[in-house]
């Protein structure tokens, strides 16, 4: 079979690195951004993620397949799978979703990396919905072999079977699950991120205290705060709204500490500072 | 990546040994011993791998690449120490 092209649509933190991911399993990657300054930064994002892959032996492969940037749609119209990997905002999502749609081929495979939105309200804006399935990525998805695929109720066994190829040939394991907000990790990772901030927020305990109590009792890998740092504290509230929206549960309203600081710009490891100071990374 | 002095000067294991630890020990907010290791300790995570990675190579001006890009050789102050010295070693005169 020739070598899948992959384009990955949006170029910021889940971008960089599944284009990482892809590229460094020899598929070439083109990637996709509105934003010219955004590309320009993406491609030394890129080579960070190899490294990392690298050092942490996972990126054991020497050749590289390559990776082009551009902000034109038209330019990828020749795409196997589509990766999209925007924004938060189902408008946004939708917009692009419908205009590459027109452009691919019908037997493209549509990947979306959607954190909570419904991959059938997705399908709605796509010319082959059948072709369009959820991939749930998580961050970084070098690192954690797992991902979520999200069958919706449109997708066709095809492309749910194109998809688990594509995924597997990157070294990746999948776990099917049906669709709804949130799928299975955003609906209660997402309540669990924004509780924690609720109780940040009261004084009942610092975020150290918090995600130590995570990590030494739950024996999750990083608490539920330091995880909210790592996302971006900016598509953790989109990804609140869109499950409060969608599920009518005021659980979800993002709460008023995680409101200020996306208000005053700390979005977490991508700006230097979240709950945590983040020197170093940026 | 640094543009450090032009005159650089020999350091001794003792003083890579100290300034590796110094970073460590303010980074986790514990006494780093140099034959601890940090990541199965628990006290880093693989995300703070890279940023360990950049930081030797700035601060002892060495670039690190190739078969020593893995974690085995950050595992311990130690090991990293015995990494710079070589790298400086092979890059200098
Ligand atoms: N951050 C995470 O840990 C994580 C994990 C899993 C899934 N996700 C999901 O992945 C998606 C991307 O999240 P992110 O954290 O990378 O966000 P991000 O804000 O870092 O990046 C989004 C990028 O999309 C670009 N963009 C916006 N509209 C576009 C368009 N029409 N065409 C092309 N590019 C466009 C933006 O310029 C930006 O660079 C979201 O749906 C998010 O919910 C995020």
């Amino acid at each position: 079979m020739k070598q899948r092209h992959v384009t990955v649509l949006g170029a910021g933190v889940m971008g960089t690195s599944i284009a990482a991911l892809a590229v460094g399993h020899g598929l070439p990657v083109t990637l996709v951004d509105v934003d010219r300054a955004v590309l320009e930064r993406a491609r030394d994002e890129v080579t960070r993620h190899l490294r990392l892959a690298r050092l942490m032996g996972v990126q054991t492969g020497t050749d590289v397949a390559e990776l082009r940037t551009t902000v034109e749609l038209a330019d990828v119209a020749d795409a196997d799978v589509v990766v999209e990997a925007v924004t938060e905002l189902a408008d946004v999502k939708a917009k692009v979703l419908a205009e590459i749609s027109a452009l691919i081929g019908p037997e493209a495979l549509v990947l979306t990396n959607t954190s909570a939105i419904p991959v059938d309200e997705l399908a709605g804006a796509v010319a082959h919905p059948e072709r369009t399935v959820g991939a749930h990525f998580m961050n970084p998805p070098y690192l954690i072999k797992t991902v979520e695929v999200i069958r919706g109720p449109r997708s066709s066994a095809a492309a749910l079977a194109v998809a688990r190829d594509f995924l597997a040939s990157m070294g990746r394991e999948v776990v099917v699950v049906g669709d709804g907000p949130g799928f299975v990790i955003n609906r209660v990772l997402q309540r669990m991120i924004n509780e924690a901030a609720r109780i940040a927020d009261e004084g009942l305990a610092t975020p150290e205290e918090i995600d130590l109590l995570f990590t030494g009792c739950l024996g999750h890998r990083t608490g539920p705060l330091a995880t909210a740092d790592l996302i971006g504290l900016d598509n953790v509230v989109d990804s609140l709204r869109v499950l409060r929206d969608r599920t009518g549960d005021q659980g979800y309203e993002p709460s008023a500490l995680l409101l200020a600081k996306v208000a005053d710009g700390d979005f977490g490891r991508k700006t230097g500072r979240g709950f945590y100071e983040h020197r170093g990374t940026k | 990546m640094s543009s450090s002095t032009t005159n650089q000067h020999i350091l001794s294991p003792g003083s890579i040994c100290g300034k590796l630890t110094a970073f460590l020990e303010r980074q986790t907010k514990r006494d780093i011993e140099p034959d601890l290791d940090i990541f199965a300790a628990g006290l880093v995570s693989s995300l703070f791998a890279l940023e360990l990675v950049v930081h030797i190579e700035s601060t002892f001006d060495v670039a690190i690449g190739g078969p020593d890009l893995r974690l085995d050789n950050f595992r311990t102050v130690d090991r990293m120490t015995e990494l710079v010295l070589r790298l400086r070693g092979e890059s200098d005169d």
